[in-house]
């Protein structure tokens, strides 16, 4: 890998750094025409530096990664040899489907009753907003250790496929709430009108005439929430666990594809299969994620 | 079914007390036993000697320089960038660049730490000589990681600005930039301080990426260049063997990270409120 | 010959929470007739109208005194607000179609009364077409989305999904108010039909057009009942001087 040019890159990035804190002190005693050439330099050196990286970043894991994805990183047994990222796969297929299973309901629900039922400024609706974003707050790994404390020590279900979803679904049941809400709101009142003139109740307006119209909103929203899941690590290392094989039950422990990649890297003994497992899980959650704005952008189309 | 839906929205609240629940029973009696202060400043983190010493400020001094460093790196770069991309960057391109942001915030922690693992490290190792895995390289790394929380929200604060404003400038005699800089970024100050608070929160509470890169040696900081580990990173590390005290004084370090975390929301909200009177 | 009444209003108040919208309003609304409300913004037209079929009860703070019959019947006493809805139907200022099919808007009020058999839709759904004059404009398009017709055609498909509940009243809230004269006329020759069956209820800030379609006319002033009678009495010779002040333009 040819370091000079990122040398340079980084060492020139750096200086500028300190150099423009420096001066924005002294900004405003700058003769005006520094001040024009600073301002109008920084912002695209910002730029340089933020999709290079982007680049970088993606090239470098691509270009390291493809030759290594070989059949034999996709065998249906995981062994020392193949360090497969089938059996990984699989259980990160089951983690979302059943994480979502959980959070999609309940936060929709949440959302159906914040917007149609509940009355403006209760105190239920102010607790729930504060609560959902509290939750929102929480770093990943708390999410693991409450799950470690409560699903898998308390209620005794051990490292566990179980233990993962549940603690996976707490932590995106705010983001799929926050995307329910909005696509509900955007629906506009009056489709709510003609329906309440025609007598037909809340119960059908919201589920004929409200909820088809935000489905694609919520969707995207649940889309978005899959992305997570496939990315999120650390608050499943201490709830499902790191079981390399597929998982045989529910109560059965397994490790997402993306414990699978911190495994591999940080054995440090399977660099380039690392490298390709980066490559499938990018993949992977560009895709998702591509999906929901795919998704999103079709609607404010119309 | 009123009831039904009632009823749903009642579980982010029992969420929210389940976890403080067990967060705070579990982790508030190992505080008792190590003492408050011997706890969140005691400069020796050792499980393993007899007794057991259980200090977490090294930890937090971890998070706080490393948090500092990432927002040293990732705020002028994020608000510039966002600066570029609302009155600079050309409507084709700022087509491509928008999506762009919106990968690199999707882009999975475990992915970050390994691309810094194998490109920050071995960087910051031949720059400046050391083990390579040092506050640096994770104030880089979670500087990048931050990027597009700030760039997203400082962009839509920029936007939101009234074009009325910047025409006034302009008509006063300011150019380009001039406008932008002195009228735009004060009036989106909100927004962007949001997109700070945001960003801060995020680097706070990362912990694979910065496990990778961060060297996590459990003393108190040494030097830029050395490694240090932070309250996240504490907790992963050793949770899978830990027993008895030694596992109780990590939920109780999970108890701290909460409460800091909350504290800055909550002062981050008093804080809107106060400026929006 | 005298009809029946059909609305019976005995000092109708309400307020928005501390505002008070209507003054005590009392006044009788025949049946097979068609009655225009009339009067500057804000009088309190629409929300008489509303008061009509209890659509102010989804309205936050809203609350109302005073008798309001339907055949006889107090509307505000009754708990099943949704069979209200069904015997008086409404067609609001801006079209409003569904985001369906011309079909399932249609369809969707007899489908929520309980009409599941697809040969009985099918009848209802032409026959609400027809008697709202649109049935030759959509009859090959049935399936298309609604979205996907004019202004007018969507007001007129808004009438027709009224329709198909087989209402007693139809009350309109400016109908016309959003489309173009062509559509206009369309649809104030529609009511000129629809009065023999329905009892029609229109809030209009045309007074041309309450002159052209209405039997009667009602004149409201800051939630007050000003005037009410034949129309032909109410334009050419008010009794009240508000009232001829506004018909003759002095305020609007």
């Amino acid at each position: 890998m040819n370091y000079t040019l990122i040398n340079l890159f980084f060492k020139a990035g750096s200086a500028l750094r300190r150099t423009a804190r420096r001066s924005a002190a002294f900004a405003r005693r700058l003769p005006r025409r520094i001040e024009d050439a600073v301002f109008r330099v920084f912002p695209w050196l910002a730029a340089i530096f933020t999709f290079g990286a982007l680049l970088f970043l993606i090239g470098h894991i691509l270009v390291n990664g493809v030759p290594y994805l070989r059949p034999s990183l996709f065998a249906l047994e995981y062994n020392t040899e193949n360090v497969s990222l089938l059996p990984a796969l699989v259980t990160t297929v089951f983690m979302v489907l059943l994480s979502l299973l959980i959070a999609a309901p309940l936060g929709l629900f949440t959302a159906i009753y914040l917007v149609e039922y509940a009355k403006r400024g209760s105190r239920l609706v102010r607790l729930v907003r504060v609560t959902a974003e509290t939750l929102s707050g929480i770093p990943s790994i708390v999410y693991g250790l409450f799950g470690s404390l409560f699903f898998v020590s308390w209620l005794g279900w051990g490292y566990s496929l179980l233990a993962g979803t549940f603690t996976l679904s707490i932590m995106i049941l705010p983001l799929i709430m926050r995307t329910a809400e909005e696509s509900l709101k955007a629906v506009p009142d009056t489709y709510r009108e003609g329906s309440f003139g025609l007598g037909a109740g809340r119960l059908r307006t919201v589920f004929r005439i409200v909820l088809p119209a935000a489905a694609p909103g919520i969707l995207a929203g649940v889309i978005l929430a899959m992305g997570r899941i496939v990315g999120e690590t650390a608050a499943l290392i201490y709830t499902a666990g790191t079981v390399a094989q597929i998982p045989t039950s529910l109560l059965a422990s397994g490790r997402t594809l993306a414990i699978h990649m911190y495994a591999l890297s940080s054995e440090g003994l399977y660099t380039g299969q690392a490298y390709a497992t980066a490559v499938v899980l990018l993949v992977l959650v560009v895709g998702i994620n591509a999906l929901s704005a795919a998704l999103a952008k079709r609607i404010a189309k119309g | 079914m009123r009831a039904v839906f009632m009823v749903s929205a009642l579980a982010s609240i029992l969420a929210v007390a389940l976890i403080c629940l067990f967060l705070f029973a579990g982790g508030i009696p190992a505080i008792g036993k190590i003492g408050l202060p011997e706890f969140i400043l005691g400069r020796e983190w050792s499980p393993g000697d007899i007794p057991p010493v259980f200090g977490i400020l090294p930890m937090i001094l971890g998070s706080i320089y490393v948090t500092a460093g990432a927002v040293a790196i990732g705020v002028p770069v994020g608000i510039f960038t966002a600066v570029f991309m609302a009155r600079i960057c050309p409507r084709p391109l700022y087509r491509l660049l928008k999506p762009a942001v919106d990968l690199l915030a999707g882009i999975p922690s475990v992915i970050y730490g390994f691309f810094g693992l194998v490109t920050i490290v071995p960087l910051v190792r031949e720059l400046f000589g050391g083990n390579g895995s040092s506050i640096l390289a994770a104030s880089v790394l979670l500087g990048l990681m931050i990027l597009p929380t700030v760039i997203g929200i400082t962009e839509s604060a920029i936007r939101a600005v009234p074009e009325e404003l910047y025409d006034g400038a302009v008509a006063l005699g300011a150019n380009h930039r001039r406008a932008g800089f002195r009228v735009l970024l004060p009036a989106a100050k909100s927004g962007v301080l949001a997109g700070v608070v945001l960003g801060i929160g995020r680097a706070i509470g990362e912990t694979m990426a910065v496990i990778m890169v961060a060297g996590n040696q459990a003393r108190m900081p040494a030097g830029i260049l050395k490694g240090i580990r932070t309250l996240t990173a504490n907790i992963v590390i050793e949770m899978g063997y830990a027993e008895g005290l030694h596992r109780e004084a990590l939920i109780a370090t999970g108890v701290v990270l909460f409460v800091f975390i909350l504290l800055i929301n909550l002062s981050f909200s008093a804080l809107r409120r106060r400026g929006e009177k | 010959m005298r009809n029946m009444l059909k609305f019976q209003l005995e000092d109708v108040q309400l307020w928005y929470n501390d505002f008070k919208a209507l003054h005590g309003v009392t006044m009788d609304i025949e049946e097979k007739e068609i009655t225009a409300f009339i009067g500057p913004s804000g009088c309190g037209k629409s929300t008489l109208l509303k008061c009509l079929n209890r659509m102010n009860d989804l309205v936050e703070g809203c609350h109302i005194t005073g008798k309001l019959l339907l055949d006889g019947e107090d509307i505000n006493a009754t708990q099943d607000v949704n069979r209200l809805r069904r015997r008086v139907g409404m067609v609001f200022q801006k079209p409003n179609p569904f985001p369906m099919s011309i079909y399932d808007n249609i369809a969707f009020g007899p489908r929520t009364h309980g009409v599941t058999s697809r040969l009985k839709l099918d009848g209802i759904v032409e026959k609400a077409l027809r008697d709202a004059a649109i049935w030759e404009e959509t009859k090959d398009r049935l399936k298309k989305s609604a979205l996907s017709l004019s202004g007018g055609q969507q007001q007129r498909l808004c009438i027709a999904r009224a329709l198909a509940v087989e209402p007693e009243v139809l009350l309109m809230d400016e109908p016309t108010s959003a489309l173009d004269p062509i559509s206009t006329s369309k649809i104030e020759e529609l009511m000129a039909d629809l009065k023999k069956k329905y009892t029609v209820v229109i809030v209009t800030h045309n007074m041309q057009q309450a002159t052209r379609i209405s039997d009667k006319t009602a004149f409201f002033l800051l939630g007050e009942l000003i005037e009410y009678g034949e129309t032909e009495q109410v334009f050419s010779m008010p009794r009240d001087q508000r009232c001829e002040d506004y018909i003759t333009g002095r305020f609007g």
